[in-house]
């Protein structure tokens, strides 16, 4: 096993390789549990890709059709792949900004900051189940506190998730509610951001804006972009609340006209409700697909983020 | 001049009353107040209103403009919600999940950070990388064959396909925990080597005490994500007795005619437990999620 001709010393070759199976006994766990969660079903999930299989009989190999129809027939599909578009081009920018404003608010030095934080937090730690049917109660159209408060402020009312037009904005209103994780996330960044700097930058008469748009911002923008790859795969996997919110005892779900069918909702309904695993199989693959390419090309133009340590 | 006043913060020039700092921070500081103040009631709010639905009188919950308090508050509505639900029986459920997930978590991350933080092996920190970039696969992904596997094996109705997976770690948890594993001296772990300590002896006895509070961290988030889970549950227990509260909660929404305030006794009581354990460990939370959010 000599490396270019190197000698290597024998007692230093065999402490490498106890170092190596003591490292792999330690991580054993990981690697079975990568090799029977992860990549088996990972290929699995491409095999069945290529078939027609409905659990009952063995599969059977169809080869292209399922993306084919998929991609030229399924209307449904296009319209969970609108929808979820939807969530992660206008939901998640919406999401990530408020947060930051609210993280940045947090950072101020004020009395009662902590029960300010304990309120932030304390929607995003209630079950998503409970939260769903909650709004599901708030956005009720005809005696929902929503439509209350609209007429109170003197606003005409609106159907919130049983008007097509408004469904995904009420969705993405009411995720504002839960964005505690990520306002905490924020404020740890924010607690980063050195003092000497923004004080630098005050001397040099800089106002609160210039700032935070030349000094806070690119000093976090490493925190920015971590929330903006963790939300995303989180909004590309949109289920929990739209299904709650929705799915009626017949096994239908998706809201008004499908206004609130998400992708994951469709990829259950046919792998657990119609059966076509083979179907559901190549839903799955497009969405690995979508986000690969989606975090790739993030990762791509994170020319934005500044890292302290380059 | 115009240079000087620039650069000396001090001289008030050009804001009158607003160029001292002081007064420059407190009006900062009363905005914030306003804005987080008005922000916080509008987050409340949908809090409150649950309570207020759950106390309500069928009268009341169809009223309109609504009822911002309850004449009478209705307590009955909540025995009543528990009747109308097995509610304990899902609880139970629900908590035997959580805390067997929290035990297989545990285990697993533990050791597993081990070796990626606290070993020096060839191939490390590849692997380590190749392991976190899992993070990224969507769950959906894994959800069918696995879903087929566990039914071939005869799990399909039983806990084990939520619990099994656990004990054989997450590559959330052990980012987590490896980030504190890595701020402990190496002198300790070689101070005990030279003194005969295996590299077990080493983890039981040097590492899980001094990580204490980490290992706190991890399975609260465990719990917490265990308890409000959806998906998985919704697979797996097709058995209506095993269902968890997430599940149960749903049975409300699917009867014959809404039954909302029961539907809001029942989610109060569901939102407890977590919003109980908050308070009690707000501390670990806000250290958690800081070392999970970055440095990474």
């Amino acid at each position: 096993m000599s490396v270019m001709g190197i000698r290597i010393e024998r007692g230093h070759r065999e402490r490498r390789w106890r170092e190596l199976a003591l490292g792999i006994a330690f991580i054993s766990p990981a690697i079975i549990g990568f090799l029977a969660f992860t990549i088996y079903p990972v290929l699995m999930a491409l095999y069945y890709s290529f078939t027609d299989y409905n659990i009952l009989q063995p599969p059977l190999w169809i080869g292209l059709d399922n993306y084919r129809d998929l991609i030229t027939r399924d209307k449904t599909f296009k319209i969970a792949i609108w929808n979820t578009l939807y969530m992660v081009v206008i939901g998640l920018p919406i999401h990530l900004v408020f947060d930051f404003l609210m993280a940045m608010l947090l950072n101020v030095k004020i009395r009662g900051r902590s029960l300010y934080r304990t309120i932030f937090y304390m929607p995003s730690i209630t079950p998503i189940v409970a939260t769903a049917i909650l709004w599901l109660w708030i956005y009720n159209p005809q005696y929902g506190l929503a439509n209350s408060v609209l007429q109170a402020l003197g606003l005409p009312t609106i159907g919130w998730i049983a008007d097509p037009f408004w469904s995904k904005p009420s969705l993405i209103f009411m995720g504002m509610w839960y964005g505690g994780n990520t306002i905490l996330i924020y404020l740890a960044g924010l607690r980063e951001v050195p003092a000497e700097l923004l004080e630098a930058a005050e001397l040099d008469g800089a106002n609160a804006v210039r700032r935070t748009w030349h000094v806070t911002l690119p000093m976090v923008s490493p925190v920015i972009f971590y929330t903006l790859i963790i939300n995303m795969i989180g909004y590309f996997q949109y289920f929990t609340e739209a299904w709650v919110m929705t799915a009626q005892r017949s096994g239908a779900a998706g809201g008004p006209l499908n206004s609130m069918m998400f992708y994951t909702m469709y990829l259950y309904q046919n792998a657990f409700q119609f059966f076509k695993m083979g179907y559901a199989s190549a839903m799955a693959w497009i969405l690995f697909l979508i986000v690969l390419v989606a975090t790739v090309v993030l990762f791509r133009t994170s020319g934005w983020v500044y890292y302290r340590s380059e | 001049m115009a240079t000087e006043a620039r650069s000396i913060a001090t001289t008030p020039r050009r804001y009158g009353w607003l160029a001292s700092k002081q007064s420059r921070e407190r009006l900062q500081r009363g905005v914030a107040y306003l804005i987080l103040s008005a922000v916080s009631i509008i987050y409340i709010f949908p809090f409150y209103w649950m309570v207020a639905t759950s106390l309500k009188s069928d009268q009341e919950v169809f009223q309109w403009p609504p009822a911002w308090i309850p004449a009478v508050p209705r307590w009955e509505n909540y025995p009543a919600a528990l009747q109308y639900i097995p509610f304990w029986l899902y609880m139970k459920n629900t908590f035997v999940i959580a805390i067997l997930s929290v035990i297989g978590t545990l285990t697993s991350c533990t050791l597993i950070a081990y070796g990626f933080a606290r070993l020096r092996w060839p191939g490390r920190d590849v692997v380590f990388i190749a392991y976190l970039s899992t993070l990224m696969l969507p769950f959906q992904v894994t959800m069918i064959p696995l879903y087929i596997v566990f039914r071939h094996l005869g799990w399909v109705g039983s806990y084990l396909p939520l619990v099994v997976p656990t004990f054989f770690g997450s590559p959330f948890y052990v980012f987590l925990l490896r980030q504190f594993y890595m701020t402990i001296p190496n002198e300790l772990s070689d101070a005990a080597r030279i003194d005969g300590c295996g590299e077990l002896g080493i983890f039981w006895r040097i590492m899980i005490p001094l990580t204490k509070p980490a290992l706190f961290t991890v399975a609260l988030f465990t719990f917490l994500a265990q308890y409000s889970a959806f998906l998985g549950p919704l697979i797996y227990l097709t058995n209506q007795d095993q269902w968890t509260i997430s599940l149960g909660l749903q049975l409300f929404k699917n009867m014959y005619g809404l039954q909302w305030q029961k539907m809001m006794a029942a989610s109060t009581l569901t939102m407890l437990p977590p919003l109980i354990l908050f308070f009690f460990t707000q501390r670990t939370f806000v250290e958690g999620i800081t070392l999970t959010g970055i440095k990474g």
